[in-house]
C-alpha cells in the first residue's frame, strides 16, 4: 500500500495523530499538497461517505475521521495557499427564520465539511437579510437552506425570492431539506436542488457545482 | 416545596398497566385520567402556510374546522372521552395572545360537545419553548423567556385546562454530545444541566397553573431522547445509544413532578412509562398510530402502559377520507375501544403482552421500554439521591437489560451495535462518583456551547 492510500485509510480508521503523521512524511518527501488532499484526504473521506451511507459507520466515527482531515488540513493549508489551490467549494448554510430545528442543518454541515467544502453556518432562525449579507461577504457557491416546520418551509421560498431581488440569485446555486420539505416543493420554489438527508445532500452538491463522486 | 420520589407506585412490573393509574387525575370537563379507561388524545398542525398577520385569519379558520370536526366526530364515534392538544407553534408564543386566540377556539368546541353530547373532555395547551433561539441560550431571562412565560399565563387565562412542555434545557449540549457520541456529555447534559432547567421552569409553570386552577401536566424529553431516537433510524446513531439516551432522558422529565407536575406527560415523552412507575400519575403516549409525524421502532410496546393514545401531529389537510386529523382521530377511537374492552373483559393483561411481545426484541428501543426494564429503570433511579447519580443509574440498567437481553439470546444486534454497547458500558463505569467533577471536566469541553447562569451554575 502506498503512503498516500495508508492516509486514506487511517483516516477512515479515525486515526488522528497517525493521520497528522503522514501528512508531514509525505510533505517531508515532497509530495505535493493538493495529492495529498485528493489523493489522501477527500478519496479517505469519500471512503467514509460510503460506509455511512451503507450503513457500516456511525456518524461519530465519520466524525473521528472528519477530525483527522481537519489536523491534516492545519499541515496542508500553509502549502495550498502559497500553491494558490482553489478549495472545492464554500457553502453557506442555515435553518430558515421561525425554525429552531437545527440538528439536520448541523449534520448537513459536518457531511460536507468531510467532504472537503468549506462551511459558514448561519444558525438558526436566519431572516432572509442575513443570507444575503453573508452572500455578499462570504461569495459561496452554494446556499443551503434548512426547515423543519409547515409553517416555516415557505420561508425558504421568501429567502431565494429576497436573494433574487438582491441581484445575487445567479451567483450562487441553491439547495434545500428539511423534514416537510420534498423535490416538487424545491422545484416550485426556485431552489436548485433538494436533498433527503445529510448523505445526499453532499451527492447534490457535488453534483451542483460539478465535481465528480471522488472528490 | 420539591418532592422527593424514593419509591416507586407500583409494587411489581405487572401493575404496570394501560388505562389504570395509581393516582389518576381529572381535568377539563370531566375527563378522568387512569381510572380504567383509555382515551384518544388528539394532536394537529397547519398544513404548508405562513404564520403572520397578514395571514392570521387562515389560521383560524383551520382550528375552528377542527374544533368542529371534533365535535362531529366525537358523536360519530361515540367517544367515552378525549383530550386534545394544541401545541403551539413558534409565533403563537412569540405573541402569546395569538396563542391564546386558538386556545379560546379550542376550548370553546369542548364546552360545546361537552354540552352537546356531555362528551368528558380537556384540552392540554403547549407552548413552544423558543428559550434556545440564542446561542447558547439564555434560559431566565430575556425576550423569548419572558414571552414563554406570558405564553403560559395568557394560555391558562384563555381556556388551557392542562398546560406542558418539550423544554430544551440542555440540548445545546445533548445535540452535540450525541453527535460525537459521547455519552459522559449526554449525562452531562441530562443528568446536570437539563434537571436544572427543569426545577426552574416547572417552578413557574405550577405557580402559573393554581393561580389558574388548572393542572400542570408535565414535560417531554423529545429534543433529547427523540432525537437520538431520529438520528437512530437515520442510520447516524447506534439504535443502543438511542435506547440508554431514552433511559437516561427520564430523570430531567421527573424533575417536573418533583417540582408539583400531575400529569398526563407528554405524548411524544416516551420515557412515560418510567415516570408512571415512580410518580404514579397517568401518561400520554403514541407509537404506531404516531407515524404520521414521525417513525419510531417502538410502536405497539409503546401502547403497553398508556392512559391517553396519541398519534403526536397531523397537518390538516385532506384525505380520501376526510380531513386527516378525523381520520387520525377515528384511527385513535378505535384503538382505543381495544384498550378498553380488554379492560371490561379482564383480558387486559393478555392484550398488553401481546404489545409487548409483538416488538420487543425487534429493536434496543423498544426493548428499555417494555414494563419489566422500565420497572427496572424506574427502581434504579429512585434508589439514587441526586439527579445526576440517577441519570447515571438509569443509563446503567439500560445497557444491563440490553446485555442481558443478548445474553438470553432473545435480541439479537449487529456486531457494531454490540461494539457501541460495551464502549457506552466502559464510558458510564467511568464517571466520577461526584457530580463536581463531571462538571469541572465537562466545563473544559463543552462550556463554549452553554451558559453556567441559566442553569444557576
Ligand atoms: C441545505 O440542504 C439540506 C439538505 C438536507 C437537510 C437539510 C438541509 N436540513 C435537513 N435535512 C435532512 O438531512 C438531515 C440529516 O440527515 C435531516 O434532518 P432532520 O432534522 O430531519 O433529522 C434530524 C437528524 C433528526 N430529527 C429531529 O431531530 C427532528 C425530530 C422531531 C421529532 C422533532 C424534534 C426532535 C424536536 N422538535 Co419539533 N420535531 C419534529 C420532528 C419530527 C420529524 N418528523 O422530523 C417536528 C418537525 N417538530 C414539530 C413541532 C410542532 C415543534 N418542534 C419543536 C421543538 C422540537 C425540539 C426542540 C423539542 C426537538 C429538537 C429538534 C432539533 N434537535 O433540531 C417546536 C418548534 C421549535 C422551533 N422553534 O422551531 C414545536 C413547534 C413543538 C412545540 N410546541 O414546542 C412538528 C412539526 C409540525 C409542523 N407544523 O410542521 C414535528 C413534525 C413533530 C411533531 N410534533 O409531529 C433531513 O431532514
Amino acid at each position: 500500500m502506498n503512503e498516500l492510500d495508508e492516509l486514506a485509510q487511517c483516516l477512515g480508521q479515525g486515526q488522528t495523530k497517525r493521520v497528522a503523521d503522514l501528512t508531514q512524511q509525505l510533505l517531508d518527501k515532497g509530495v505535493g499538497p493538493q495529492r495529498i488532499l485528493n489523493e489522501g484526504l477527500i478519496a479517505g473521506m469519500a471512503v467514509v461517505g460510503e460506509k455511512m451511507r451503507s450503513g457500516e459507520m456511525y456518524l461519530p466515527e465519520v466524525l473521528q475521521a472528519a477530525s483527522g482531515m481537519q489536523a491534516s488540513l492545519r499541515l496542508l493549508k500553509p502549502y495550498l495557499v502559497k500553491e494558490g489551490a482553489q478549495p472545492l467549494g464554500k457553502i453557506l448554510l442555515g435553518t430558515v427564520k421561525g425554525d429552531m430545528h437545527d440538528i439536520g442543518k448541523n449534520l448537513v454541515g459536518i457531511m460536507l465539511q468531510g467532504a472537503g467544502f468549506e462551511i459558514v453556518d448561519l444558525g438558526l432562525n436566519v431572516p432572509p437579510q442575513k443570507f444575503i449579507e453573508a452572500i455578499t461577504d462570504h461569495t459561496p457557491a452554494i446556499v443551503g437552506l434548512s426547515a423543519m416546520l409547515t409553517t416555516t418551509m415557505l420561508n425558504m421560498k421568501t429567502t431565494i425570492d429576497a436573494i433574487g431581488a438582491a441581484g445575487l440569485r445567479s451567483q450562487v446555486k441553491v439547495i434545500v431539506g428539511g423534514a416537510p420539505v420534498s423535490q416538487k416543493f424545491a422545484e416550485e420554489i426556485g431552489a436548485d436542488g433538494y436533498a433527503r438527508d445529510a448523505v445526499l445532500a453532499v451527492d447534490k452538491v457535488k453534483q451542483l457545482l460539478g465535481v465528480s463522486a471522488q472528490g | 416545596m420539591k418532592k422527593n420520589f424514593t419509591q416507586l407506585s407500583v409494587k411489581t412490573a405487572s401493575d404496570l398497566a394501560f388505562g389504570k393509574a395509581p393516582k389518576p387525575i381529572t381535568c377539563g370537563f370531566a375527563l378522568r385520567l387512569g381510572s380504567g379507561q383509555v382515551y384518544p388524545e388528539l394532536n394537529f398542525t397547519l398544513p404548508m402556510m405562513t404564520l403572520d398577520k397578514a395571514h392570521w385569519a387562515a389560521v383560524v379558520s383551520h382550528y375552528e374546522e377542527i374544533g368542529e370536526m371534533v365535535r362531529r366526530a366525537s358523536k360519530r364515534l361515540h367517544l367515552p372521552g378525549l383530550m386534545i392538544e394544541f401545541e403551539l407553534l413558534p409565533p403563537m408564543t412569540e405573541h402569546p395572545e395569538w396563542g391564546a386566540e386558538i386556545t379560546s377556539i379550542l376550548q370553546r368546541h369542548l364546552r360545546l360537545a361537552h354540552e352537546e353530547s356531555g362528551l368528558s373532555c380537556a384540552l392540554r395547551v403547549t407552548p413552544t419553548d423558543i428559550r434556545d433561539v440564542t446561542r447558547p441560550p439564555e434560559l431566565r431571562s430575556g425576550k423569548a423567556w419572558d414571552a414563554v412565560r406570558q405564553s403560559f399565563d395568557s394560555c391558562a387565562a384563555a381556556g388551557a385546562d392542562l398546560l406542558s412542555i418539550e423544554s430544551v434545557g440542555g440540548k445545546e449540549v445533548c445535540d452535540e454530545a450525541m453527535l460525537y457520541g459521547d455519552m459522559e456529555g449526554v449525562v452531562f447534559a441530562l443528568g446536570v444541566l437539563a434537571p436544572r432547567d427543569v426545577e426552574f421552569l416547572w417552578n413557574e409553570i405550577v405557580a402559573i397553573c393554581s393561580e389558574h386552577k388548572i393542572i400542570p401536566g408535565g414535560d417531554s424529553a423529545c429534543g433529547f431522547a427523540n432525537t437520538a431516537m431520529q438520528l437512530a433510524s437515520q442510520g447516524m446513531l447506534p439504535e443502543v445509544f438511542a435506547a440508554i439516551v431514552r433511559a437516561a432522558s427520564a430523570v430531567r422529565s421527573l424533575v417536573a413532578y418533583e417540582c408539583g407536575a400531575v400529569g398526563p406527560s407528554k405524548d411524544c415523552a416516551y420515557e412515560g412509562p418510567i415516570l408512571k412507575a415512580i410518580t404514579g400519575t397517568p401518561i400520554s403516549m403514541e407509537g404506531k398510530s404516531a407515524s404520521c409525524a414521525h417513525f419510531s421502532p417502538v410502536g405497539n410496546v409503546a401502547a403497553a402502559m398508556c392512559d391517553l393514545w396519541s398519534n403526536e401531529s397531523v397537518q390538516n389537510i385532506r384525505l380520501l377520507s376526510g380531513s386527516a386529523p378525523e381520520a387520525f382521530l377515528e384511527l385513535l377511537a378505535y384503538d382505543c375501544r381495544l384498550f378498553n374492552k380488554a379492560i371490561e373483559s379482564g383480558t387486559e393483561q393478555t392484550y398488553q403482552k401481546l404489545l409487548v411481545d409483538s416488538d420487543i426484541y425487534e429493536s434496543p428501543q423498544a426493548l428499555v421500554l417494555s414494563p419489566d426494564s422500565t420497572f427496572r429503570i424506574a427502581s434504579a433511579i429512585v434508589k439514587e439521591p441526586t439527579h445526576y447519580r440517577k441519570t447515571a443509574a438509569a443509563s446503567r440498567e439500560a445497557v444491563a437489560i440490553i446485555r442481558q437481553a443478548i445474553d438470553d439470546g432473545k435480541l439479537q444486534l449487529a456486531e457494531r451495535e454490540s461494539h457501541w454497547l460495551e464502549r457506552i458500558h466502559s464510558s458510564l463505569e467511568a464517571l466520577p462518583q461526584h457530580e463536581e467533577d463531571l462538571v469541572g471536566a465537562m466545563s473544559d469541553q463543552y462550556g463554549r456551547l452553554y451558559t453556567p447562569r441559566s442553569y444557576g451554575l
